[in-house]
């Protein structure tokens, strides 16, 4: 077991141990840390201004870390269309192969997926393992897990990113499992230091802290990346990857489920792929808000966006939810109203190419992210707003 | 069929206040719950023997007072409790806690089934469920919206993804993760708080399972914490005043110089 010492010498009787220690394991005797249940979060320890406060683990079996090489992407597709996460896994895996001087590989299954590999080529990935199979058509966890494990077995690459969708998120963890190494989820910052260490931050307690991860002893490290977070590759002008075909021995693979049935549902809102978000929060006082912010939606060519707090009420479907128990945008414009602005919420949505903010409250924290604030009753503004895009578009 | 459905206590609340002078959190008085995903576990798992008859079994893995969430479980009718409690567990990182959960799960004994929540609350990964799955050798379906068919050895069950739902036969025995549109909980009553009050609730720590030490807690993580720290305010925008008519007008030549519209 773990232990966590103090070095009295060192300390200086701060006290910022017990205030920041999220699980209040740590009592200040004469002023000295005590711990008592501590569950070993390190947090103390990052925030110790002086250095005094050290956790011990039991010495452990060193992986080979030098045998791991280059950054491998998960190329998720459905139906023979790469899902569009991955070109953003692929513009952040070119950005960290690049800094570590190493390749950037992708990992493509599925039936007859030819035309996604060209495409992943397009956009600078070195070299594309490609598992092409009629067993492997739909997702299953089973024969997914297994071959992308194995075939980290046999590549070694440092790092491997997958996409935090309905799929990456069923697979990361079996493949993480298999290989007895550490995965990081929703992460919305990676970059490596000079030791080639992924330094992965993600949000933690609800978006109010973020949380910087590290992964120092297992190899792959693991993470996963939601949609619109990172940015998206661009094409290159000379590609130069190759593809590598693989065979699939079906014999060796466990495949236990069977997707007996698809039935698409059409997603009336689409607020993840939008160009153009209306968001309303609270300040809406009712459903009926969101009619007229639907129709300024309309007229922006956008989809209406809501914060939990308006989807708590009732007042419209958690679908249209942006937040961190949301879904993550990054639409060109996003225009808040009547949004107060947690941090829950500005997690999904601070990345925003411009933000405007409408809201009576001159001091919402939603201001201090938006490029555009108005102070104001957005059932003012926003009709006004309406009406000048309108003459707007009738004068061309 | 037997049936093990895995809980967590998390704080009732994500929505944890910082200190705006030391920039530290601010948790008094915040009470522990169970994680708002596992009722919809542990009321699937209820349903499940209700309509085929079998055992509810509750495991979580946390520090002793963890057991008022086993508790809370048994309130709503499981049969049978579980704790698995030891410092040697602390500072499990998802690897190790679906490490540890599994081998509590494998000391119940015969499974059939086990459902989890489709992610907590705090920690926010999703991952222990898939992991837990492939720690037991077993197949799993996340995202399960709706149980279509319980058979005695397989089930199928309604999967939702992006762009719809998927139906899949999953043979047993296997794990699911349950989202909340999957049922509405049930509240217990008095008479079974004051039971499960009384019920005996099995404590396990590291001695009690025959796991190996150094995959558990702290030892057995993978990932490390090495940075916590506020997210940074970025820098102020600009205010646009005047009246609503005015405000509207120069909001749309910033949009239309920006070609965002």
């Amino acid at each position: 077991m773990p232990e966590i010492n103090v070095e009295k010498e060192k300390c200086v009787k701060c006290g910022l141990c017990a205030d920041v220690c999220p699980f209040g394991c740590v009592m200040l005797v004469d002023g000295y840390p005590e711990f008592k249940d501590c569950r070993f979060c390190g947090i103390c320890v990052s925030r110790c201004p002086v250095s005094a406060i050290s956790i011990e683990k039991r010495e452990l079996k060193e992986v080979d870390l030098s045998q791991y090489k280059g950054v491998m992407v998960f190329a998720e597709q459905r139906g023979g269309k790469l899902a569009p996460v991955v070109y953003e896994l692929v513009g952040k895996g070119l950005e960290l192969a690049e800094k570590l001087g190493e390749p950037l590989q992708a990992v493509l299954l599925g039936e007859d997926v030819d035309e996604c590999a060209q495409e992943l080529l397009k956009y600078g990935v070195m070299k594309i393992y490609v598992y092409s199979h009629p067993v492997l058509r739909d997702f299953r966890d089973d024969p997914y897990s297994q071959i992308i494990a194995n075939l980290v077995r046999e590549v070694k690459p440092s790092i491997l990113l997958i996409g935090a969708t309905s799929t990456g998120r069923s697979l990361a963890p079996r493949v993480s499992t298999m290989l007895r190494t550490g995965l990081t989820a929703d992460c919305t910052g990676l970059e490596v230091d000079e030791k080639g260490n992924l330094l992965q931050t993600r949000p933690a307690f609800g978006g109010n802290i973020m949380a910087t991860i590290l992964c120092p002893r297992n190899r792959p490290q693991m993470a996963t990346v939601r949609y619109k977070v990172m940015k998206r590759a661009e094409p290159k002008p000379n590609p130069q990857g190759e593809v590598e075909n693989r065979t699939v021995d079906t014999r060796s693979l466990l495949d236990r489920t069977q997707v007996l049935e698809f039935r698409r549902q059409e997603a009336e809102v689409s607020i993840v792929d939008a160009d153009v978000v209306v968001s309303g929060g609270r300040g809406l006082g009712g459903p009926e808000g969101f009619k007229l912010l639907g129709e300024l939606a309309s007229l922006l060519g956008g989809a209406v966006g809501a914060s939990r707090s308006a989807v708590d009420e009732g007042w419209i479907d958690y679908s249209h939810q942006v937040g961190l128990s949301g879904r993550t945008v990054r639409p060109k414009l996003y225009i808040a109203c009547g949004i107060s602005g947690s941090v829950q919420h500005l997690a999904g949505m601070q990345t925003s190419d411009v933000i405007v903010a409408i809201n009576k409250d001159p001091n919402a924290p939603i201001f201090n992210v938006a490029t555009y604030g108005i102070v104001g009753d957005l059932y003012e503004v926003v009709p006004e707003l309406i009406k000048v895009i309108k003459e707007g578009k009738a004068s061309g | 069929m037997e049936i093990v459905v895995c809980v967590k206590q998390v704080p009732e609340t994500t929505e944890v206040k910082i200190d705006p002078k030391t920039g530290t959190l601010m948790r008094e008085g915040v009470p522990a719950i169970i994680n708002p995903f596992d009722l919809h576990a542990i009321e699937e798992g209820l349903r499940i023997k209700e309509k085929v008859g079998g055992k509810v079994t509750v495991i979580s893995m946390g520090p002793p007072q963890a057991e008022e969430a086993v508790r809370d479980a048994l309130a709503m009718g499981c049969d049978e409790g579980v704790l698995l409690t030891d410092k040697a567990f602390a500072g499990a990182d998802t690897l190790a806690t679906s490490y540890t959960l599994a081998c509590g799960i494998r000391k119940i004994g015969r499974f059939d089934l086990v459902i989890c929540g489709m992610k907590t609350t705090d920690g926010d990964t999703g991952q222990v469920g898939p992991g837990l799955a492939q720690e037991l050798g077993i197949p799993h379906v996340a995202y399960v919206n709706r149980i279509n068919e319980i058979a005695d050895d397989y089930l199928v069950v309604e999967k939702l993804v992006e762009d719809g739902l998927e139906v899949i036969k999953c043979p047993l025995p296997c794990l699911i993760t349950v989202l909340k549109g999957i049922n509405e909980p049930r509240l217990p009553s008095l008479k079974t708080k004051l039971m499960a009050r009384k019920a005996e609730v099995k404590k396990w720590g590291a001695g009690d399972l025959e796991g190996e030490r150094s995959r558990y807690g702290l030892d057995g993580s993978p990932t490390q914490v090495i940075k916590v720290f506020t997210p940074e305010p970025p820098s102020k925008g600009e205010r646009i005043e005047g009246p609503p008519r005015i405000q509207a007008e120069t909001l749309y030549m910033k949009l239309k110089e920006l070609k965002v519209i």
